[in-house]
């Protein structure tokens, strides 16, 4: 038996040790390179990984690596079971129906390409209708986009108002009959919005479009069940949720997946092939030709069974506490404007912000000679930039291991780089 | 509250970087603004931060008669296109196109050379920061390609297109 199971429910719910699941991560006891100790507050871009997670791939590699799929040897045997097997955990973390409705990817980009290709070329003619969001990041954005210019469709977004959430208004007049997808994010990775889903999904039901949801902020730091929101596509990476890079997951629906065309064709994808003509394997082999990364795979699992024994609702209760707490003291530094709601339960851990004439770069600069990582920029997402009418914005962005502490020394070092600069 | 290292004292990394100098600079930026009349310019962007560059020049055969430049950015690309202006302003194309091929250099070795440089010695810093080299290059880019009269392609001082993701 190489397979953990995941604990079966919860049992007993633990009080959040923050001082035990620091210890699980020893990257965050390292210094920076002007020797100020680091505070990691780049989340959203990725995050750091757990010892356990990095065990399970050096275990993997060490004891059970074989190609899965396709030996009847012992180490592709357990391999194989090793893989499948965290195709159910993710089932189990997003409470999808099936696990073979559960596609491995490289991350949540190849995922939303996958349904651009596979799904949205198939089934949408000339004429069909997209719609999109300003909130979304570029990943949610450039596929439509090249889709759009090849097959003639048109492609819409709902526009963001000045406090960072949804014009809804807007959101009602543009999802119509002619509305075949909704491609929408659950989370804005710039602001940290949580989108409307259970406003937005009803409207594009009731004019029978399919939904995707980028899911790639959300999954990792709120509980999410995709059949509660009724959606159709759901797409997340593991780097973001203490997961190795280069996996991530699409799940849909079976019927949708079952239609789709294979986007790759390739090893492990086909039922038979002659020169002249191949067939296709069921889903989701269909659907991952090729090797997969089998080991990032199986590092996977072991994250999820990480954050499912903390528990997404305590995830989402600790973050909100950070949020809450660095909005206050954020916004009390002269010269600070945040972005995004105001209120922190309708963002997830992310305080997106700028100081008064210094280029966020330059605060980005100044605050990791201080040790804290931050990200400077457009964040992927430019359309949110220009609806700000910023060029940049820095954004300090939590997880499961941050502090009120490490939020201190965010305010600190901003405070730092406005006296340096000359505005505080 | 977490003890905050001093920015202010002398001989940090940060300090190199962000000599008073050039923060002096971005405050008050030089020759910034436009020309009634100008003779020739050029836009150049630095895609992965941001940095968007402007500059007008007029040219009286050889000389560069008046600057000016405007734009957005960090304080390294915007004191580092004042500090320019300061130093071409007056001189001819051969003068402006050896100040460049010097800062260039400082940017690879972080030692100013023969050539002086006068305050935009001051980038010297900016060398042990590769990510910022292409902020403080790009007045200097942007100038040479402004000198190239006949042209008005856009210049980048990255050679990707688009920031990541």
């Amino acid at each position: 038996m190489v397979q953990q199971a995941i604990p079966e429910g919860q049992a007993t719910p633990r009080a959040y040790d923050i001082a035990k699941i620091r210890r699980d991560f020893p990257i965050l006891n390292r210094d920076v390179a002007s020797g100020a100790k680091l505070v990691y507050l780049d989340n959203a871009a990725t995050s750091q990984r757990p010892v356990q997670v990095i065990a399970e791939i050096t275990r993997f590699y060490r004891d059970h690596n074989a190609n899965i799929h396709r030996g009847v040897h012992t180490l592709s045997q357990e391999a194989t079971g090793l893989y499948e097997g965290v195709r159910e955990t993710t089932r189990a973390f997003i409470n999808a129906p099936e696990a073979r409705e559960i596609v491995f990817t490289s991350g949540t980009t190849e995922a939303v390409n996958l349904v651009a290709h596979g799904w949205a070329r198939k089934f949408l003619q000339p004429g069909d209708e997209i719609v999109a969001t300003e909130l979304e990041h570029h990943s949610n954005i450039v596929p439509w986009q090249m889709l759009r210019d090849e097959r003639g469709i048109e492609l819409k977004f709902i526009p963001m108002l000045a406090d960072g959430t949804l014009d809804m208004d807007a959101a009602r007049e543009l999802i119509g009959p002619k509305t075949k997808l909704l491609a929408v994010s659950a989370m804005s990775n710039a602001l940290g919005t949580i989108l409307p889903l259970e406003e937005l999904v009803p409207l594009a039901k009731a004019h029978g479009a399919t939904v995707l949801v980028d899911a790639a902020q959300a999954v990792p730091h709120m509980p999410i069940d995709v059949q509660a929101l009724d959606v159709d596509f759901v797409a997340f990476s593991a780097h973001k949720m203490l997961g190795p890079t280069g996996v991530g997951v699409l799940w849909g629906r079976f019927e949708l997946l079952d239609a789709m065309d294979p986007f790759m064709g390739g090893g492990d994808m086909i039922l038979t092939v002659t020169t002249e003509e191949s067939t296709w394997a069921e889903v989701p082999a269909k659907l991952e030709a090729g090797t997969p990364n089998i080991g990032g795979v199986v590092g996977f699992g072991a994250a999820l069974r990480y954050l499912d024994e903390l528990g997404m609702d305590q995830v989402r209760a600790h973050e909100l506490d950070l949020t809450r707490y660095a909005l206050a003291r954020l916004g009390d530094v002269p010269g600070v404007t945040i972005y995004g709601p105001d209120n922190a339960e309708d963002r997830g851990g992310v305080v997106s912000f700028s100081l008064e004439d210094v280029h966020p770069h330059d605060i980005g600069q100044v605050l990791d000679d201080q040790g804290v990582a931050i990200r400077a920029g457009h964040h992927c997402a430019q359309p949110v930039m220009a609806a700000l009418e910023v060029p940049a914005t820095a954004r300090a962005s939590f997880y499961i291991y941050n502090t009120r502490d490490e939020v201190d020394s965010l305010v600190s070092a901003v405070e730092a780089t406005s006296r340096m600069f000359g505005t505080g | 509250m977490t003890a905050t290292r001093d920015l202010e004292s002398g001989g940090s990394l940060m300090d190199d970087l962000y000599r008073e100098v050039i923060l002096e600079h971005y405050r008050s930026p030089r020759n910034r603004g436009e020309l009634d009349t100008p003779t020739c310019s050029a836009d150049g962007a630095n895609p992965l931060c941001g940095d968007q560059i402007h500059i007008e020049l007029i040219l009286d055969g050889d000389e560069i008669v008046d600057l000016k430049f405007s734009g957005e950015g960090c304080s390294i690309s915007q004191a580092s296109a004042s500090m320019m202006t300061e130093q071409v302003r007056g001189h001819d194309r051969d003068h402006a196109q050896a100040a460049s091929d010097a800062f260039q250099q400082l940017m690879l070795t972080g030692e100013p050379g023969e050539f002086d440089l006068g305050d935009s010695e001051m980038l010297a810093g900016v060398a042990k920061f590769p990510a910022r080299v292409k902020c403080a290059s790009l007045a200097w880019k942007t100038l040479e390609q402004a000198l190239k009269t006949d042209s008005t392609e856009p210049v980048t001082t990255d050679e990707r297109t688009a920031d990541h993701g």
